[in-house]
């Protein structure tokens, strides 16, 4: 078991560092058009030979590239083109509050699409179970820049409910993070309920809790003590592998919202040309996805009885 | 040899594209995903007779839904910001989707079938190395990927081929492997392997066709998911290049007046949402039916 997981997690740096080099080869390769993105469109030819001579990009690529990896690992990005600051001073805020969007969402889309997915999948085809089925079908067809620009529409310019942008201008406000969280959940929670209805169908025609109905127990009690309990292994996978898909959207809500996190932080950086706060962002990204994929395998492991005792 | 072989094969009961169809009947919730892809499918045909204006000519700016236009007809969803017909651009539009999306998911899905084959029945150390690549790719945000590839490489809608493409791709190749690893322990491979038929003659005519109930589901799903990415991308201003129009770029345009003309984001938003809709009620119903024999 001990060697499973280490096999999982030298699995992870490796996917790590395979990322970190295709990275590097996509952005740093061609070192002219490296030095247009920092020097801008209309730096002179020697210019831009002297800045690549001093910042040593004439060395070979695989030394410029350790010694990148290297800088990486001791947390110094570089500097950032746009903002002339320190890449690390800016990615740490921005962390955070995308940390705070994430983990607020997942507090409220888990328990409620666990709940509806257990409440549809216990009776299977009943009209409960359809109705359930349908919506969360419907709410997971329509993507986030969508389902922000309805919501937005009925909540912020009908009704005028609520803020259209989550920009925390003056500091932090609860009142802005509920569109932001609202579209995040809506679209997150049909998948997670499908699945969790899918394993709960499954659980309820095997063989013991047959066993369970027929001693006569209660329905309530077949649930709780034996059908829950194995029903819930899949739906755990789903919601850690959600977690790149919950990312794109994070990027998309915050984006909309111009909500001040570290997807608005990506996009605009892809989109001035930022070279090195586009390198750091996408490197704290891929290391949120493959590491929640590394715990849900291992707690996988952790879970399922019967991989546990192989 | 053929004879025997074709003697096999007509005593098969045919259970083509068809027959997936006339089974369809039975659910619900597949017939209604079925006919909002053909009535978006019939729009984007006759996007010309639909559109009551060139999707580019300029009007009235910010003409209301069912304004009279200056030459005398009627912007049945108004106009947007600089003045284009709606209904014209969401009619043009829906051909933009479902040229690409199908485009897209098509050729993932021959790069995914192709992987998937020979790492699921060659195995080896094809298999080790196809399925370690897509393992690497799968644990990356896919939009991240898309992001990064178009802002390096240009936008152009090749590269939003090639980019969906090279994102799909392994997902796909991960189902078709699981499905090979299983078919290809039956008894009829085994006859075909018999017979001396070549790796890719067993690959393609005896293991893809028995693969495809769970490929036929995921297609629609996937068909749903690339829409939304080229949506997303035209969005964040990243995908088709304009002018021609574009659901997710006519979001993006006109979001920021939304607060006073919210029927310019309104209309493409529920345009995009409603085709997802289709192909996801399609997926559902075909999964339900498959699920019966």
């Amino acid at each position: 078991m001990l060697l499973f997981i280490v096999k999982r997690l030298f699995m992870m740096i490796m996917t790590m560092l395979v990322v970190s080099l295709l990275l590097f080869l996509v952005m740093e390769v061609n070192i002219e058009s490296v030095a247009v993105k920092v020097l801008g469109q209309f730096s002179t030819e020697h210019q831009r030979q002297l800045w690549l001579e001093n910042n040593g990009y004439y060395r070979p690529v695989y030394v410029r590239y350790f010694e990148w990896l290297g800088n990486i690992l001791q947390g110094s990005f570089g500097y950032s083109v746009v903002y002339k600051v320190e890449v690390g001073t800016l990615l740490w805020p921005r962390l955070k509050n995308t940390g705070i969007l994430a983990g607020l969402t997942l507090l409220v889309v888990v328990p409620l699409s666990i709940f509806l997915g257990v409440l549809a999948g216990m009776r299977e085809g009943s009209y409960r179970d359809r109705s359930i089925s349908v919506v969360s079908i419907l709410t997971a067809s329509v993507p986030e820049f969508c389902s922000a620009t309805l919501i937005a529409w009925i909540l912020v310019f009908s009704l005028k409910l609520l803020p259209g942008t989550s920009s925390f201008i003056s500091g932090f406000s609860w009142i802005e993070m509920i569109m932001p969280v609202l579209v995040l959940v809506l679209y997150d929670f049909g998948y997670i309920t499908r699945m969790t209805r899918a394993s709960m169908a499954e659980v309820m025609q095997s063989q013991y809790i047959r066993t369970a109905q027929l001693k006569g127990l209660p329905f309530r009690r077949v649930i709780f003590r034996h059908a829950l309990r194995n029903a819930l292994i899949a739906p755990f996978t789903v919601i850690m592998l959600q977690l790149p898909w919950l990312l794109s959207g994070v990027i998309v809500t915050e984006y909309f919202f111009a909500y001040k996190g570290i997807g608005t932080l990506l996009l605009e950086a892809a989109l001035r040309q930022d070279v090195y706060l586009l390198e750091a962002c996408t490197m704290f990204l891929v290391a949120v996805a493959v590491g929640t994929q590394a715990i849900s395998d291992i707690g996988y492991m952790l879970l399922n009885p019967k991989i546990r005792f192989k | 040899m053929s004879t025997t072989r074709s003697d096999l094969v007509a005593k098969k009961p045919r259970r083509g594209l068809i027959a997936v169809l006339v089974n369809l009947r039975e659910s619900w919730v597949g017939m209604i995903g079925l006919s909002i892809i053909l009535f978006w499918g019939i729009v984007a045909l006759l996007a010309p007779v639909i559109s009551p204006y060139d999707p580019l000519a300029i009007h009235t700016p910010f003409a209301k839904p069912g304004s009279p236009a200056p030459d005398g007809g009627v912007f049945w969803l108004g106009a947007d910001h600089i003045g284009r017909d709606i209904l014209s651009r969401i009619a043009w539009g829906s051909r933009t989707v479902l040229i690409y999306a199908p485009l897209a998911t098509f050729c993932a899905y021959v790069v995914g079938i192709v992987m998937g084959l020979l790492a699921g029945y060659q195995r080896g150390w094809i298999d080790i190395f196809l399925s370690r690549v897509g393992d690497i790719i799968l644990s990356f945000p896919v939009l991240l990927l898309y992001i990064i590839a178009i802002q390096e490489f240009g936008r152009s809608n090749l590269n939003i081929v090639i980019a969906i493409v090279f994102g799909s791709a392994p997902g796909i190749m991960r189902i078709v492997r699981g499905l090979a690893l299983d078919i290809r322990e039956r008894e009829y491979v085994a006859a075909a392997q018999v017979r001396g038929e070549s790796n890719w003659y067993i690959m393609l005519t005896e293991i893809l066709p028995n693969a495809r109930g769970p490929l036929i589901v995921d297609a629609c799903l996937r068909l749903g998911y690339v829409i939304i990415t080229i949506g997303i991308l035209g969005f964040l201003g990243l995908g088709l290049p304009p002018p021609d129009p574009e659901w997710g770029g006519m979001i993006s345009e006109t979001r920021a007046m939304a607060m006073i003309f919210p029927h310019m984001t309104l209309a493409p938003a529920i345009a995009l949402s409603s085709l997802v809709l289709g192909f996801n009620l399609l997926a559902d119903g075909l999964r339900e039916t498959s699920l019966k024999d």
